[in-house]
């Protein structure tokens, strides 16, 4: 079967699944912090688009409120925070210097196929079609992982750490009729909290090292220096 | 079963109440009582479940069987010896000028918090809700890792955070497989009901056996970065060595405990639905490799409490690998091994504490002579060290066996494997400790003030343990050994 | 009548070039508050350097007097294949696109070969920043292609449009991709901003004009004139693949008309947006070109992973 004989929402949910993993390499090849936080947001509210639609397809009530609760989360509050604590401790400015680009770059295209060929036979256990999109999910899940190891700036490293939860997110959506209520409040939560925790952290690690750096942070080894 | 509501409702009354009241000198007492109420609740819980078998809560939530009920007793109670301890601990620190009021107010909080977040991931049916009490339990200790606020405090909890965040991310990955598997049954209740434990267990055969072995490499992965399994290690030595002692006694003994509690769990559900060994096998060759290398790596230690993580790791890499083993006797040792690790690694960790108080020091090779400047702490951490290598008449010398019997009898070849490495991490230990207790004393060492109580505790009832196993323990460890391996070792 | 047709298509291609590039330069020069020259004025440029005499150095091969000739019947026949205002080609039959990037390689090889022939420095300095160029947009064009041939199932631009039409209003993840890395290829092929700059002489950054500094006269008018049909003709293939209504799928005289106004308007439309990428951007160093293109590939990639993972539903 092919794409042209979907629904119009079929094709726009994979589209958007497309968009969402694009979002994922723009990050990943992105040296300057408040264009990544942007791109954060941004990819935020593709899921929380991706969600509302398929609120309106499927005609789940639920869908709305996830959506709801994404909009805030990391479309407002996140990134808007990312963006004032960037500000603050002056490093807006900064471009960090990422080596080998291109080949990150193609790293990542790498693990988009390794994580279709994952998923491939979960893929073939159903005819839903937005399940195909749950291979895109694995690889922006896997992206965020990439960005953690590529990038050295400690808000890069929660940037990646939110578009594995993105990834998570966007696996619910396309996979399930969304996760029980309690179970996606309780992430819900777990995710801003995990947010203020990062940002004491960077007070942290910026009184300790004054720079967030976390290539800087090298004190523990596993053996005596 | 109301007392299941209660070890709940009292940590999170816990959590409030420290938050809002701030630090007084009295906390350290009042976090005792609480953990006492808790314990005190998780023991009626165990006789209800003794007496009245499986319970779960109207609304499907909450589910306690005998796998679960002895962990949160077992919880519940390190929980209040470690406390015991950290009340005159953290006093002495405050004295000493390492923490302030503000500090121990979040300690004390977050402690409930831990507490919440463990008896949260035990009781609960919902397998999304035990990851988000997994993550909770990261989020609630992760400041406390880096409390006091030194530069290596600070990068081993940005270590910790970062890595467990990322890896248990995995295990919210494989929930979602889960739930997509039991999405397809059409189980009735519908979609709310279909990540609880209880609905997909009973519907295991029918899930697909696909969906479910890459739904298990992803939970294995996930809470495996929790249990500490090589190579996803790393963050483990770290947290413990520059965390507040007793925060590394409750990560040993209860943390690790919770996160191969889950695994279970879901081998359980993989293995009704696929029928195959496959996740005995992935767990088997984990824990086989956590094993040999973290004995390895003991050698190589030069902080006491990095050691004594390292040998977190080995025995973690031992239990998982007897639950991959599988069959009742490997599991009967597991959940055996289970009690007597957390027994002994939380007093081993609290008589760490008094030991590096004594010597204002955590490395190895400035410690020395404890047994001459202060006796007990010398005994207490020769016990200690000798019960977790596995000596005879301890309870791990017991588990051990077990596990080796047990081996022997499914995969003989993998036994010197398992022997060489009980070898090397008894040297490993050794080596370190002999001069630690017995070396010269240097000078002007002082005796502090120490609290062993929970210590001698902890240490006579391993010794118990391993002396022999109580009729009601033997029941119950074999109640959940049927439940997990599907019959009876006894 | 189809041979007609496609003859037509090709002609209007030549003579609708310069006419692109007038209305492109003036959209620049008003976003940029600076007067535009009339938007005849590319034809006035090419009338007036066909009358001149070309001067040719002595110690120039025949290779050097031949590739102006080989340049521009390599586009116009690469520009035959691309149905510009009508969909049935019967040269599409012929050639189809992998055969179209074939007429750019041969133009560029012999570009490159007459710009090392003289022996100025300039000269090998361009072709050797032109090969590397194309070395890496070559792919990121192909896979971009691999991509709608896919699933089209069809290398012929005649037929992948057809689908496409037949289609309807289909959103395909990979298209957007596909496009998205179609049109950074087609800046760094055309030499635009931010890839090259085809407005300076400037040492240190120019690329293709460096290659042709040796050329006057007729020669000039006939390699300036070709790069200006492959600019339309990037614009063409960008807009009647992925926006492919309006064009005629008959040969009556009305769909030709409205075949005709629409690629006109189409092409206006991206000449817009070209001039204004072209004025918000500034040119990026030579050694970020490669981080650029390496992009573009990924994003063409992407596409071809996206229509595997994605579109094919089972």
């Amino acid at each position: 079967m092919d794409i042209a004989q979907t629904s119009f929402y079929h094709q726009a949910i994979l589209t958007l699944a497309a968009l969402v993993v694009l979002a994922s390499f723009v990050m990943l090849g992105q040296g300057r912090l408040l264009r990544i936080v942007f791109v954060l947001a941004l990819q935020g509210a593709l899921l929380a688009l991706a969600t509302a639609l398929a609120a309106f397809s499927t005609d789940n009530p639920h869908f709305y409120i996830s959506s709801a609760i994404t909009m805030v989360l990391k479309v407002i509050l996140i990134p808007i925070m990312l963006r004032r604590l960037v500000i603050r401790m002056n490093i807006h400015r900064e471009v960090e210097e990422l080596t080998n680009r291109t080949s990150i770059l193609l790293g990542g295209a790498s693990l988009v196929i390794f994580s279709y060929y994952v998923m491939l036979p979960i893929v073939h256990t159903s005819h839903m079609v937005t399940l195909n999109a749950i291979a895109v999910s694995l690889a922006v899940v896997l992206l965020g992982m990439l960005m953690m190891i590529s990038h050295r700036n400690a808000v890069a490293h929660v940037a990646g750490f939110m578009s594995i939860e993105n990834g998570l997110f966007f696996a619910a959506i396309v996979s399930t009729s969304g996760m029980p209520m309690v179970v996606e409040l309780g992430i819900a939560f777990d995710v801003l909290v995990a947010a203020v925790l990062f940002g004491v952290f960077f007070f942290h690690i910026h009184s300790s090292i004054d720079s967030l750096d976390v290539d800087r942070l090298n004190r523990l080894n596993e053996v005596e220096k | 079963m109301i007392a299941v509501y209660l070890i709940l409702l009292i940590p999170l009354g816990g959590i409030f109440y420290f938050a809002a009241t701030g630090h007084k000198p009295n906390a350290g007492r009042i976090n005792n009582w609480l953990n006492a109420a808790t314990l005190a609740g998780s023991i009626w819980l165990a006789l209800d479940v003794l007496i009245e078998g499986p319970w779960l809560s109207s609304d499907g939530e909450l589910y306690v069987d005998s796998f679960n009920v002895y962990l949160i007793v077992l919880t519940a109670f390190v929980g209040l010896t470690t406390a015991i301890f950290s009340a005159p601990y953290m006093a002495h620190e405050l004295r000493v000028g390492r923490l302030n009021n503000n500090r121990l107010r979040l300690y004390y909080s977050m402690y409930q918090g831990f507490m919440l977040a463990m008896y949260l991931v035990l009781s609960t049916n919902n397998m999304g809700v035990m990851w988000v009490a997994m993550e909770g339990a990261t989020l609630a200790t992760v400041l406390l890792v880096s409390l006091y606020r030194t530069p290596e405090s600070v990068e081993a909890a940005w270590k910790y955070f970062i890595l467990c965040g990322v890896g248990i991310a995995q295990a919210l990955f494989g929930t979602i497989l889960l739930y997509f598997a039991a999405g397809q049954l059409h189980t009735e209740g519908g979609s709310e009901n279909a990540l609880l434990w209880t609905v997909l267990y009973e519907n295991a055969n029918l899930l697909d056996a696909g969906v479910m072995n890459i739904a298990f490499v992803f939970l294995l992965v996930g809470y495996g970065t929790k249990i500490g399994l090589v190579p996803l290690h790393n963050w483990l030595p770290d947290a413990h060595s520059e965390g507040p002692t007793p925060m590394s006694a409750v990560l040993s003994g209860l943390l690790l405990n919770d996160a191969l509690y889950a695994v279970v769990r879901c081998k359980m559900l993989v293995d009704g639905a696929t029928g195959s060994p496959l996740a005995g096998h992935l767990m088997m060759g984990f824990g086989m490799v956590s094993f040999l290398v973290a004995a390895l790596f003991l050698h190589r230690q030069y902080d006491i409490k990095r050691m004594f993580s390292y040998s977190s790791i080995e025995h973690m890499g031992m239990m998982t690998f007897a639950f991959g083993v599988g069959g009742p006797l490997a599991t009967f040792a597991a959940l055996l091994h289970m009690t007597v690790h957390s027994l002994t690694k939380s007093a081993i960790f609290v008589t760490v504490g008094h030991a590096s108080q004594v010597a204002k020091t955590q490395k190895m090779d400035r410690i020395r002579g404890l047994i001459k400047t202060q006796p007990e702490i010398g005994w207490g951490l020769l016990i200690g060290t000798l019960a977790i290598a596995g000596f005879p008449p301890f309870g791990v010398f017991t588990s051990e066996f077990l596990v080796l019997i047990a081996t022997m009898h499914d995969y003989p070849w993998l036994v010197p494997l398992l022997l060489l490495g009980i070898g090397i991490a008894f040297a490993g230990l050794f080596r370190n400790l002999q001069p630690m207790v017995y070396g010269e004393v240097p000078r002007g060492q002082k005796a502090v003030a120490a609290n062993l109580f929970p210590v001698m505790l902890h240490l006579a009832l391993v010794l118990w343990l391993g002396l022999s196993i109580p009729g009601f323990l033997s029941n119950w460890f074999a109640q959940a050994t049927e439940l997990i391996a599907g019959s009876s070792p006894l | 009548m189809a041979w007609l047709i496609a003859l037509l298509q090709t002609l209007l291609f030549i003579a609708l070039a310069p006419l692109l590039a007038g209305w492109l330069k003036c959209c620049k020069c008003r976003l940029q508050n600076r007067r535009a020259p009339s938007l005849l004025q590319p034809y006035r440029d090419l009338r007036k350097l066909s009358h001149k005499q070309p001067v040719v150095a002595r110690q120039a091969s025949w290779i050097f007097t031949i590739t102006p000739y080989i340049v521009f019947s390599a586009t116009v026949l690469a520009a035959s294949v691309v149905p510009l205002i009508a969909v049935d080609l019967p040269t599409a039959a012929i050639a189809d696109v992998i055969v179209m990037v074939g007429f750019f390689a041969l133009a560029r090889f012999f570009q490159a070969l007459a710009g090392m022939d003289i022996g100025t420095a300039f000269g090998g300095m361009g072709s050797s920043r032109e090969m590397t160029i194309a070395s890496l947009a070559e792919p990121a064009m192909l896979m971009a292609i691999f991509t709608l041939a896919m699933s089209a199932s069809t290398t012929n631009l005649s037929v992948a449009i057809d689908h496409v039409l037949a289609g309807g209003f289909v959103l395909r993840p990979s298209y957007v991709f596909a496009l998205l890395g179609l049109m950074l290829v087609a800046i760094a092929e055309t030499g635009r901003i931010p890839v090259d700059n085809p407005a300076t002489h400037l040492e240190l950054t120019m690329i293709h004009e460096a290659m042709i500094l040796e050329y006057s006269g007729r020669h000039l008018a006939l390699i300036e004139w070709a790069s200006q049909i492959k600019l339309m003709l990037y614009g063409v293939l960008i807009a009647n693949i992925f926006f492919p209504w309006g064009i005629a799928e008959t040969y009556s005289l009305e769909a030709l008309g409205s075949g005709l106004l629409a690629i006109t308007g189409k092409l206006a439309l991206l000449a817009v947006l070209l001039a204004l990428s072209e004025t918000l951007l500034a040119k990026m160093r030579l050694f970020r070109v490669q981080e650029f293109l390496g992009f573009a590939y990924l994003l063409s990639l992407l596409g071809m992973l996206s229509h595997i993972i994605l579109e094919v539903i089972d």
